[in-house]
């Protein structure tokens, strides 16, 4: 029934190249299998989650009795049920399965109902009664504020003495930006099929970014060792973070299902589910009091960080670390406090997401850039220039220049955003087209236009450091051909080609000689999540080393035979060299094979230099950073507020890329989701707690007709100065925050309203409503 | 309608091949259909709302007053609001059936491997099948590869199908490539064979499915239909499916009698009057529609553009999106601008009345049980009617707010002014006390700014997800005031909602 279509010519293209996405001829011909695609065991039980309908009560009692007797049900799974731990928490133990005794946000999960179809188990699962002694909820950020609803005391970074810098300072300035969240409306959602084997062994073939986690919450749910679960992911139909640790339930409760029944148990979540039950990007409070030179230049800034993150911790730490690291993005902050404020809310627990915190951050530095800019009369990029930190080549001329280090003590020894930022600046013709919109927005008193360029500079590695580690296993066939596994997912990035396409360069073989096999927690164990834009840093090093390992291996055994050393033997267009002689690999991997060398390999890599010290907040917690540029044009009307974003020019730095056209889809994909995050995508609960925001009919991604004009290409310079694979840049997550520029160009447009000294304070996202009333803001200060 | 005239078997035609079902429950929709029971997972399942277009295939019907030589007509659809039954006589298209027998891909497939249009993957059937149906439109086949196709027109072919991957660049390029690539040899996408096919099966009878889980009555003449609903007052009315479809699959509504219209073979005309106007059966999409409505007005046009995307106006219907007496509805608000009126028939009876008087409350029309809409009757006219839908996004959105005004102006005077609101109160609704304060007034500024306050008198707006109350009145009174400025100072850029927003600036 499916058959498979035409296999593509041999593609020689390895690193470097411009290799098409593995899966690019089965995705256009619908032969791509997702979770819910697999062929499903005619016995297959199909579950839905019965959901809260309140955002905090005691759960006095659940009735499941309609549940049960409602036609097509089989079994019917609440906490009573779960032989283990009633927990799917990705690190603190805080996320009931089902919840128990409490019910802390609108949409939490209660209990689980399995059926012979899925309208069966969906039209069952809205029968369940919970009796509930409500209780006040704590919703929104300055709720939890007034109510000290925090997840645990005020974390703070500090360097120097902010407050005397502030006030020693020529000028100071104060403010506060509002950042909304972000559903990840990943395409696909939340999935898990699983099948029960023999004794206490299952299998759960399921959407996530972690399988390992999702090993480990299965076998704690089920009270197993993680030797009876195996994890299998051959791809996501998108991810962007949701699907690092909001997996856990779908998988967990599938198992559940499995174990009880004795049958395979499936868990697809209806995409209204999926958007009430899972959590989002943190939205962000930012206060900031920031002193400043008559040049612009900062001299000492504070930042209060206040972030709801829902009902649990899920990575709500890292992330506003993440967001505390990034609180300076590209200027050095001679003296700075940044404080973090991690708010307990009765709302689903947000998680990660793209940036994991680093965007919020950055908004917030460039908005307090943005207003100084303003408050000088001066263009914003002049003063970002002004606020950079030293170039590669200052520091490495002057290893103690003071301004290279971060407020978190590290030192940044490889800016290159001066560079990057110039000629960023000269081919989007910044200058020419800030003076032309200046002038049509003159001219036109409905329609006013504005630009913006803001830097990037991301940090790459877990800072969580222990998790920068990854595996990988490699097999050499006698016919010459190679299975790759490693312990990466597939979420659309195009990890898995990138993968493969660094085990073929190092075998010297056709890229579709090297076979790509789905992430399996039998094959490379105790991986890591594919996040933190590590995925090609972490797992195409562990490959390349295993693929070094075989190569090893087989070299000494033909220099051996060829009485001569192993440096003379190498590998390239299929063939393995041996001084004069050349043989093809596949002969080379069956004369190994003969002289019983072992042709299997698995490869470990830990990334160099880092650590970090929470208690202290200090130290080298980024191996390298990440570095782009983007400017963006908009249009505003200001009778509605209705905009538009007109032309976007990017320059990005992915130092060597692995693959520029995977490069580029990253990054103009990044800009997009970014851009969407604060323009049009906004979340709204109502009073009691209830998202109603729940659907692509209410909740609005960038579509099609959204687009505007992209110029988008990757730094011709760019080399990585550490030792990463192949010299290359991480590319996941950095161009997300390229979009910032959406934001900043919107406010320049509304700051053209009439001659105000005001400046517009648009906060995040810049809906038409968010824009119209900062217009109506100017005018009235006008 | 007899039942016992009526064919009892539901046939249709999937990738070339017949289908023939006597047992369907009436409810199932084509999604289910495709993914549980043929095994064809291309169909992918995003939203389930007719939102993100990733369950997106082409429905063909034979073209109209010609045999299988003519051929079908091919439109995009979301199958996961489609009932199965709405497809009898019709032929079906899914990703999986697009190869050639030699296993060649598509142009549209092929285009997006070359441009790297594909990153995780899971919307691409559904963008896959959008672009197919727009390469096989008439003009297009008929150019093969040798015309130019704007970004403006890629855009609107997209709108219905959301990437979260991409951003957009490569599809577009996708597109591009497609509309230059000549058609292969022996395409199937010529599809001559599911002409014969559908040809074959050809019943101009009603069609009559019961079976355990409830009723599908399809009839072909609008009397049946409406001696059916006066019978059946409790049957569920189905036209395009894109709002009751959600009533299925997101409020699990149980529906066990549905009276389906789209098979009325004398209820879809679109059809100018004798007195220059224009009358749409209840059954007329808005695919149907669009044409004729933009010629004449062509701001209503690009208003029927943007409220949905292809896939929900090749299924949906003017009829429905007035009967269903939503609040946030499009096409009411234009419709009492231009002075509609609604024509109901209940049984033999027919009335008519001006369409505000149709929406007497929230969720509560002027519609009696058992009665259908049968028309839509617009009267000539119209020249100054202008149209603004506000929404988070321009295309596919629902409007927190929908303005649309007609003025009738004689030597500077205000001699008629017609102004009708969507998203601002429990209906659709004529801003009556804002008409009021323009009539008799000479057309200016001062004339505008001393109506505004009227707004306070027509509505109270609610604060809700797509807006708030304050933002609701503060956008309305300056849609008054965009309407004057581009009714006295037509130079004036006013607009961002254009397709190509920055040549028409640069312009």
């Amino acid at each position: 029934m499916r058959d498979e279509p035409t296999p593509p010519p041999i593609e020689t293209a390895t690193v470097h190249h411009d290799a098409r996405h593995d899966s690019a001829p089965r995705h256009v011909s619908g032969a791509a299998l997702y979770v819910d695609d697999l062929p499903t065991p005619p016995n297959a039980l199909h579950l839905a989650l019965g959901l809260s309908e309140v955002a905090h009560a005691k759960l006095l009692d659940l009735n499941l009795d309609a549940v049960r007797s409602a036609p097509g049900v089989l079994a019917v799974l609440s906490a009573a049920d779960i032989p283990g731990v009633n927990d799917v928490s990705p690190v603190k133990g805080d996320d009931p399965m089902f919840a128990e005794t409490e019910i802390l946000h609108h949409g939490q999960c209660l209990f689980a109902v399995a059926a012979e179809n899925r309208r069966a188990a969906r039209a069952a699962a809205r029968l369940g009664v919970a009796r509930v002694e409500e209780r006040p909820a704590v919703l929104t950020i300055e709720e939890a504020i007034q109510a000290g609803a925090l997840l645990e005391p005020p974390y703070v970074m500090a360097r120097g003495d902010a407050a005397a810098a502030i006030a020693a300072a020529p000028h100071q300035l104060s403010g506060r930006v509002e950042i909304g969240g972000q559903e990840h409306l990943y395409l696909e959602g939340q999935a898990a099929l699983a099948l029960p084997g023999e004794g206490d062994e299952i299998k759960v073939i399921c959407s996530t970014q972690h399988p390992t986690e999702i090993q480990h919450k299965v076998a704690s749910v089920l009270g197993v060792p993680y030797h009876s679960v195996i994890i299998e992911v051959r791809r996501m139909g998108g991810a962007f973070g949701g699907k690092e640790s909001q997996g856990n339930l779908a998988a967990c409760a599938a198992a559940l299902a499995a174990v009880r029944t004795g049958r395979p148990a499936k868990l697809v979540y209806d995409r209204d589910d999926d958007m009430r039950v899972t959590g989002k990007r943190h939205d962000f409070r930012i206060d900031y009091r920031v002193g400043f030179d008559e040049r612009g230049v900062i001299q000492g800034i504070e930042v209060d960080q206040a972030v709801r993150c829902g009902m649990s911790w899920d990575l709500s730490e890292p992330i506003c670390d993440r967001a505390m690291f990034h609180a300076d993005n590209a200027y050095h902050l001679p003296a700075a406090k940044i404080t973090s404020y991690r708010c307990r809310t009765h709302t689903a627990s947000n998680t990660a997401f793209r940036g994991f915190g680093g965007p919020q951050g950055m908004v917030g530095i460039e908005r307090v850039i943005d207003e100084i800019a303003f408050a000088l009369g001066e263009d914003p990029l002049t003063i970002r220039r002004r606020n950079f930190y030293p170039a590669a080549a200052a520091v490495a001329a002057n290893p103690a220049e003071p301004r290279r280090l971060t407020q978190y003590g590290m030192a940044v020894e490889d800016f290159c955003l001066g560079e990057i930022v110039d000629e960023l600046a000269e081919s989007a013709e910044y200058a020419a087209r800030r003076a032309e919109i200046a002038t049509w927005n003159a001219a036109n008193p409905v329609i006013k236009r504005g630009i913006a360029l803001t830097p990037v500079k991301f940090g790459i590695s877990f800072t969580k450091s222990f998790l920068n580690q990854a595996g990988a296993l490699v097999h050499v066939y006698t016919d010459g051909s190679v299975q790759l596994n490693h312990g990466g997912t597939e979420m659309g990035q195009g990890l898995f080609t990138k993968v493969a396409q660094v085990v073929a360069e190092e075998f010297g073989v056709a890229l579709n000689a090297v076979k790509i096999t789905a992430t399996d927690t039998s094959k490379v164990p105790n991986t890591s999540a594919t996040a933190a834009s590590s995925g090609a840093d972490l797992n195409g090093m562990a490959a390349q080393l295993a693929a070094r390992e075989i190569k090893d291996r087989i070299s000494a055994h033909l220099a051996a035979e060829h009485q001569t050393t192993p440096d003379q033997v190498s590998f390239a267009n299929g063939q393995v060299r041996v001084g004069h002689n050349e043989v093809s690999f596949a002969e080379a991997a069956q004369s190994a094979y003969f002289a019983r060398v072992s042709l299997s390999a698995t490869g470990y890599y830990a990334t160099p230099k880092i650590s970090w010290d929470k208690a202290t907040a200090s130290g080298r917690p980024f191996f390298y950073f990440a570095y782009g540029a983007a400017v963006t044009e908009a249009a505003i009307d200001t009778l509605t507020g209705e905009n538009r974003l007109l032309r976007v020019d990017i320059l990005h730095d992915c130092g060597r890329s692995l693959n520029p056209a995977l490069d580029l889809g990253q990054i103009e994909g990044g800009y997009v989701q970014g851009a969407g995050w604060l323009t049009m995508e906004e979340l709204v609960w109502d009073d009691a707690g209830r998202l109603r925001t729940h659907a692509p009919s209410t909740y609005k991604i960038p579509c099609a007709s959204d687009r505007p004009e992209m110029n988008i290409k990757l730094w011709e310079r760019g080399e990585n100065r550490e030792e990463t694979i192949y010299r290359s840049k991480a590319v996941g997550e950095p161009p997300l925050m390229l979009g910032i520029s959406a934001l900043m160009a919107l406010s320049d447009a509304v700051a053209s309203v009439g001659d105000s000294r005001r400046y517009p304070n648009l906060d995040a996202p810049a809906t038409p409503e968010r824009v119209l009333m900062a217009v109506e803001r100017m005018r009235a200060a006008g | 309608m007899t039942v016992g005239d009526a064919a009892r078997e539901l046939r249709f035609v999937l990738n070339g091949a017949p289908q023939r079902l006597e047992s369907v429950a009436p409810t199932m929709t084509l999604q289910e259909y495709l993914r549980d029971v043929k095994g064809l997972t291309g169909c992918k399942e995003g939203c389930a709302e007719g939102d993100c277009g990733a369950c997106t295939v082409a429905v063909g019907a034979l073209r109209k007053d010609g045999g299988p030589e003519a051929g079908i007509v091919w439109r995009p659809m979301n199958a996961c609001i489609l009932f199965l039954p709405m497809l009898h006589g019709k032929a079906v298209v899914t990703v999986e059936g697009l190869r050639t027998e030699g296993g060649a891909l598509h142009p549209a497939q092929s285009a997006m491997v070359a441009t790297h249009g594909s990153q995780c993957g899971f919307c691409t059937p559904g963008i896959v099948m959008s672009l197919y149906v727009a390469r096989h439109e008439d003009r297009h086949a008929a150019q093969d590869g040798r015309d130019g196709v704007s970004r403006a027109e890629i855009g609107d072919i997209l709108a219905g199908n959301l990437c979260r991957c991409t951003g957009y660049g490569p599809i577009y390029e996708a597109a591009e490539r497609m509309f230059s690539t000549p058609l292969p040899e022996g395409d199937l996408s010529a599809r001559a064979g599911d002409a014969k096919a559908v040809a074959a099966m050809a019943d101009e009878r009603p069609l009559y499915l019961a079976s355990a889980e409830g009723v599908w009555s399809a009839p072909t003449r609008f009397t049946d239909a409406a001696a059916f609903a006066k019978d059946n007052p409790d049957a569920t009315v189905v036209a395009g499916a894109t709002d009751v479809g959600l009533w299925v699959t997101k409020q699990l509504q149980p529906m066990d009698k549905i009276l389906y219209l789209g098979r009325l073979s004398d209820a879809g005309a679109v059809e100018a009057t004798p007195e220059g106007g224009l009358r749409l059966g209840a059954a007329a999409t808005y695919a149907d529609a669009e044409a004729a409505i933009a010629d004449r007005w062509p701001d209503f046009g690009e208003l029927l553009r943007r409220l949905g995307s292809r896939q929900v106006r090749s299924a949906g219907t003017i009829g429905g999106n007035i009967a269903n007496g939503s609040p946030i509805g499009d096409t009411p608000p234009a419709l009492i601008a231009l002075g509609a009126t609604l024509v109901l028939r209940h049984g033999e009876a027919q009335r008519r009345l001006p369409l505000e008087e149709f929406f007497l409350d929230y969720g509560k029309q002027d519609r009696r049980p058992g009665e259908l809409v049968e028309a839509i009757e617009i009267p000539a006219g119209g020249d100054l009617l202008r149209c603004y839908k506000l929404s988070k996004r321009f295309d596919q959105d629902i409007s927190a707010v929908c303005g649309c005004f007609n003025l009738t102006l004689e030597a500077g005077m205000v001699t008629g002014a017609r102004i009708g609101f969507g998203g601002m109160a429990a209906t659709p609704k004529r801003a009556a006390a804002v008409e009021q304060a323009l009539i008799g007034q000479p057309w200016t500024e001062a004339t505008v700014t001393a109506a505004l306050a009227a707004f306070a008198e027509d509505f109270a707006p609610i604060s809700d997800m797509r807006a708030s109350a304050d933002y609701r009145l503060l956008s309305a009174r300056n849609l008054l005031r965009k309407y004057f400025i581009e009714t006295t100072q037509p130079q004036t850029h006013t607009r961002l909602a254009a397709a190509s927003p920055l040549e028409a600036l640069d312009a």
